[in-house]
């Protein structure tokens, strides 16, 4: 894992020393986060990223994951579902199947740290042990939480009401509450496989591998195929524009093999794309983060065109690389991109297509655009700001008030 | 000899306050009742996200009435409220009302709504003041820390004591006023902060300083 001196070059002096010094009055705090797993999930990938760099700051960082069995997690992957505002079921019995796992995890994630940090609502029940022991009790909310189902809402909320303070990614995902809630929006590390800089023979190493034609341009969108993410309106904007500019497409992404969804939308994108050889649809493996890095600096354009979308992190990966972005206005993208200056918000198939023949025509403005993008990024979704926004955090726990000195 | 200046740092935790508005009448109701926080972060959040450039209208307001509303003519009137020329949120925050109660509140009897997913959201923040580690005693020192100094510094010192009661529009020119330096302290208290990026007012004020070296 990567040193914070080794984002020196990346945030510069005075953001690296601005960490130091606000860490400084938390020295030797246990901040204990609380989730679900411990590999796999963008969760459990930013914590293991996060811990190391707590503790060179002297936070006493600590991680524990709660155990569960097959049904407890079948119950929280269908509210997972149902936050995003899937319709789903879940009887009383699920309910308090949840609710007695929870207690069942007291006994062996015993709640110690002067932070106890909880991640997702897996967890949420621990809170049941909040005592009057002066510790601080934080809820993150990862998931998109626009448009909950109502029952789950009603359930969590009992929960999340017992907390200091909830933490949330988007301004949409806020509900009225009676805690302090947080906008923390998620970030990305700049050192990992997926956004570090690459050689350029370490991205033509992946073009060929792919048969990719780095002479001419690429069109890209990196993304699970799932049918929110829009792969086959990607595929027709794509048509509609190649009317008139040469460009090839990529749409490369994983996605769970036994998921049946997932499959259908895989084989509606391999019929759509059929007797067109400059389409390529890639089925990328797990640990595929080198590829997708490559595939993304190879761009010439980068699309996201979702139909919702939580956050939409792939964005913030893309215009880190400096790459134009078209993208939908959906979820957090907005937050991302601000329309033709650092990138392009579309609605449509059509207005994607004509964004896409306007950028490749115009490589010019499309190189500012991914500049300025690149520099949102660097200012707003890098891992380093959302360590100060945690640590920023931590101490208004302990320190009341408008405005803090330190 | 009037005492040293030490640099601070500005930094900021946004809190959501768990209300949206989808018309110009919620908006003004809510511009209303949330806390002062919340209208600071509004009118002061786009000027740290956008250090260089400022694709956006000056308020949060107005960039919502304008984009998601699509009332460009409000959204223009509530983009055009000079922040400067305020010297407490409680003023500003009245005259953002005034311009929202000037509006009808429906349009030949259709009140316009944002579209779904485009509610504006109110927001707050709290500030955490940071020594930067700098402390100035001469107009050529200071001159030499501001090339020096993070955005978020100058931003400390040149926005935030408005709306903290300090006393003065912002640190540095009553900081020369009390070196004598009225002439400088004068021409900095002229300045729009609010009209130009945090580095544009970097530069503004190396002129000046240069200027009247």
């Amino acid at each position: 894992m990567p040193k914070l001196q080794e984002y020196l070059p990346i945030i510069g002096e005075s953001r690296l020393d601005q960490l130091f010094k606000i860490a400084r009055p938390l020295e030797g705090r246990v901040v204990q986060n609380i989730n679900s797993t411990a590999v796999g999930g963008g969760v459990a990938e930013i914590l293991t990223r996060m811990i190391p760099l707590f503790r060179e700051l002297g936070i006493d960082a600590r991680w524990d994951v709660i155990r569960g069995n097959e049904r407890f997690f079948a119950i929280t992957k269908a509210m997972h579902n149902g936050l995003h505002g899937v319709p789903v079921e879940l009887s009383a019995s699920d309910f308090e199947f949840f609710v007695e796992t929870g207690r069942a995890n007291i006994e062996h994630v015993r709640p110690w740290g002067d932070i106890v940090f909880l991640h997702d609502p897996q967890p949420i029940a621990l809170v049941e042990e909040r005592g009057s022991d002066g510790r601080h009790w934080i809820w993150r909310c990862h998931i998109d939480f626009t448009a909950p189902q109502a029952d789950i809402w009603e359930f969590l909320q009992g929960y999340i009401r017992r907390f200091d303070a909830a933490v949330f990614s988007a301004p949409a995902f806020s509900r009225p509450l009676p805690i302090r809630q947080v906008l923390i929006a998620p970030s990305i590390d700049p050192l990992s496989d997926k956004n570090r800089d690459l050689t350029e023979s370490e991205i033509s190493a992946v073009c060929n591998r792919f048969g990719l034609d780095r002479t001419r341009p690429i069109v890209s969108q990196i993304s699970r195929f799932d049918f929110l993410k829009d792969p086959v309106g990607v595929i027709k904007a794509y048509k509609m524009a190649k009317k008139h500019v040469d460009c090839q497409l990529v749409l490369a992404g994983g996605g769970a093999t036994d998921d049946p969804e997932g499959q259908k939308v895989l084989d509606e994108v391999r019929r759509e794309a059929e007797g067109d050889s400059d389409i390529f649809v890639l089925f990328l493996p797990p640990a595929s983060d080198l590829a997708i890095n490559a595939l993304q600096r190879a761009s010439s354009v980068v699309l996201q065109k979702s139909l919702r979308e939580g956050f939409g992190l792939t964005v913030a990966e893309a215009l880190w690389k400096a790459r134009p972005v078209i993208a939908s206005a959906v979820g957090g993208i907005p937050l991302q991109i601000t329309h033709k200056y650092s990138g392009i918000l579309t609605h449509s198939i059509e207005g994607t297509a004509f964004w896409i023949k306007q950028l490749l025509n115009e490589p010019a403005y499309a190189a500012v655009l991914g500049q300025n993008g690149r520099e949102h990024v660097r200012q707003n979704f890098l891992i380093t700001r959302h360590i100060k926004d945690y640590i920023l955090l931590f101490l208004s726990l302990e320190r009341p008030g408008d405005v803090i000195e330190l | 000899m009037a005492a040293p200046l030490t640099f601070q740092i500005q930094l900021t935790l946004t809190e959501l306050l768990g209300r949206r508005a989808r018309s110009a009448a919620e908006l003004r109701d809510g511009i209303r009742s949330v806390p002062r926080s919340s209208i600071y972060y509004h009118t002061h959040r786009y000027l740290l996200q956008h250090v260089r450039e400022s694709p956006e209208p000056p308020n949060d307001f107005a960039y919502w009435t304008t984009n998601s509303l699509g009332q460009h003519q409000l959204g223009e009137s509530l983009a055009s409220v000079n922040t400067v020329d305020f010297l407490g949120l409680e003023e500003l925050r009245d005259r953002f009302v005034s311009i929202l109660e000037a509006q009808p509140s429906s349009n030949d009897g259709v009140c316009v709504l944002s579209p779904e997913g485009l509610e504006f959201h109110f927001l707050a923040c709290r500030i955490f003041v940071v020594p930067a580690g700098l402390t100035v005693c001469s107009l050529p020192e200071f001159r030499d820390a501001l090339t020096r100094i993070p955005a978020e510094s100058l931003y400390y010192h040149m926005f935030v004591p408005r709306f903290l009661g300090a006393g003065a529009p912002d640190d540095f020119s009553r900081w020369f006023a009390a070196q004598g330096r009225t002439d400088v302290a004068a021409a900095l208290t002229k300045l729009d902060p609010y009209a130009m990026t945090v580095e544009g007012l970097r530069r503004k004020i190396l002129d000046i300083l240069d200027q009247h070296a």
